[in-house]
C-alpha cells in the first residue's frame, strides 16, 4: 500500500504530461490519414514509434555505464531546461499574452498544409506510399514520443518509480490512441495549458533537483526539498501569470 | 537530409525556446558549480541558491517578455 502510494505521484504526472503529447501527435496523425489516406499515415507513425523504441533499447542501457553524478547533473540540465521552456510558456499563455494551444486549429492547419501539398514521386512513392504522409507523421511521433520519454525519466528517476511512470504514459498513450480511432477528431478539449502548466512545474523542480544533486550540493529535508520546490515555482509562477496578465490584454487564440 | 535536420531543429527547440532564459540559466547553473565552494556561505545553502536562482530567472525572463509586449503594443 505505501509503494502504491509512493509511486502515485510519479504515475499521475507521467500520465497526465505524456496525455498532452499524445493529443499533439494524434492531432498531426489524424489530419495526415483525413487528408492523404491512412496507410502512409499509420506506416509514418509505425516507423516513428520503431525508432523510438529503438532509441529507449539503446540508450536505456548506456544510462547505468556512465557515471552517476554527471548524469545526474547532464539529465537534470536537460529536465530544467526542457521544464522551464514549457512553464515560461505556460504563464504566458495562461496570462494571455501568447495564444493558447487550440487542437482543432493545429488539425485545420495541418489538413490545409495536407491539401497544398503535391504528391511526390520518391523511392517511398514508388511503394505507393506518400512520402510527405510518412515524414510528417513519423516527425511528429518521433518528436512528441521523445517528450514523453523525459517526463517519463524526470518524474520516474528521482523516487525510482520508472516503471509506474511508464505504464503512467503508457495508459495515457492506449487512452488518446482508443479515443482517436472511436472519434476520429482531435481532442480539442483537453485543457493542454492547465496540463503544460502543472508539468512543467514538476519537470523544473526535478531538473533542479538532479543537478544540485549533480554538484554534490546536499538538499534540505533531502527528497522532500522537489515538493517544497514545486510548492514555491508554482506559487510564483501563478504569480507571475495574474500579474502579467493584468499588465497586457489578452490575445486571442489564433491571433 | 532535410527531414533530418528538421528533426534535429525540433529537439534543439525542445530546451532552448528563448536563447536568453536557457543562457541565462545554464550560466547560473555554472556560476554555482563554480563559485559558491570559494564563498564562506553554509554548504547547507548552495541547493537553495540554486533553486532561488533559476526560479528568479524565469520570472525575470517572463517579466521581460512582458515588457517587449507592451512595448510593441506602444509602438502601434
Amino acid at each position: 500500500m505505501s509503494a502504491l502510494l509512493q509511486a502515485a505521484p510519479s504515475v499521475i504526472a507521467a500520465f497526465l504530461g505524456s496525455l498532452v503529447e499524445f493529443v499533439e501527435a494524434l492531432t498531426i496523425v489524424l489530419a495526415v490519414g483525413t487528408v492523404r489516406g491512412w496507410r502512409p499515415a499509420l506506416t509514418g507513425a509505425m516507423a516513428g514509434a520503431l525508432v523510438l523504441i529503438a532509441i529507449v533499447l539503446l540508450l536505456g542501457p548506456l544510462l547505468s555505464v556512465i557515471p552517476l553524478r554527471p548524469l545526474q547533473f547532464a539529465i537534470g540540465l536537460l529536465l530544467l531546461l526542457f521544464g522551464m521552456r514549457w512553464l515560461r510558456k505556460a504563464i504566458l499563455r495562461a496570462a494571455g499574452i501568447i495564444p493558447l494551444h487550440d487542437e482543432a486549429a493545429a488539425f485545420a492547419a495541418e489538413t490545409a498544409e495536407m491539401r497544398a501539398a503535391k504528391l511526390s514521386t520518391g523511392p517511398i512513392a514508388i511503394l505507393r506510399l506518400d512520402p510527405i504522409a510518412v515524414v510528417t507523421t513519423f516527425k511528429a511521433v518521433v518528436i512528441e514520443g521523445i517528450e514523453v520519454a523525459f517526463i517519463v525519466i524526470a518524474v520516474g528517476a528521482a523516487g525510482h518509480t520508472l516503471l509506474p511512470a511508464s505504464l503512467g504514459a503508457a495508459v495515457a498513450g492506449l487512452l488518446v490512441i482508443g479515443l482517436g480511432v472511436l472519434i476520429h477528431r482531435p481532442l480539442a478539449r483537453v485543457p493542454e495549458n492547465a496540463l503544460k502548466f502543472a508539468v512543467g512545474v514538476l519537470i523544473s523542480a526535478f531538473g533542479c533537483f538532479w543537478i544540485g544533486e549533480g554538484l554534490g550540493f546536499p538538499w534540505p529535508g533531502e527528497d522532500l526539498a522537489v515538493i517544497a520546490m514545486v510548492v514555491c515555482l508554482l506559487a510564483a509562477s501563478m504569480a507571475a501569470a495574474q500579474i502579467a496578465g493584468r499588465r497586457v490584454p489578452t490575445v486571442r487564440a489564433g491571433e | 537530409m532535410a527531414t533530418l535536420a528538421t528533426i534535429l531543429k525540433e529537439l534543439w527547440g525542445l530546451f532552448v525556446d528563448d536563447g536568453s532564459l536557457a543562457l541565462a540559466l545554464v550560466v547560473w547553473i555554472a556560476a554555482c558549480g563554480v563559485g559558491l565552494g570559494h564563498t564562506p556561505i553554509p554548504v547547507d545553502w548552495d541547493a537553495p541558491i540554486l533553486f532561488v536562482g533559476c526560479l528568479a530567472i524565469l520570472i525575470f525572463n517572463v517579466m521581460q517578455t512582458i515588457r517587449r509586449r507592451k512595448a510593441m503594443q506602444v509602438d502601434r
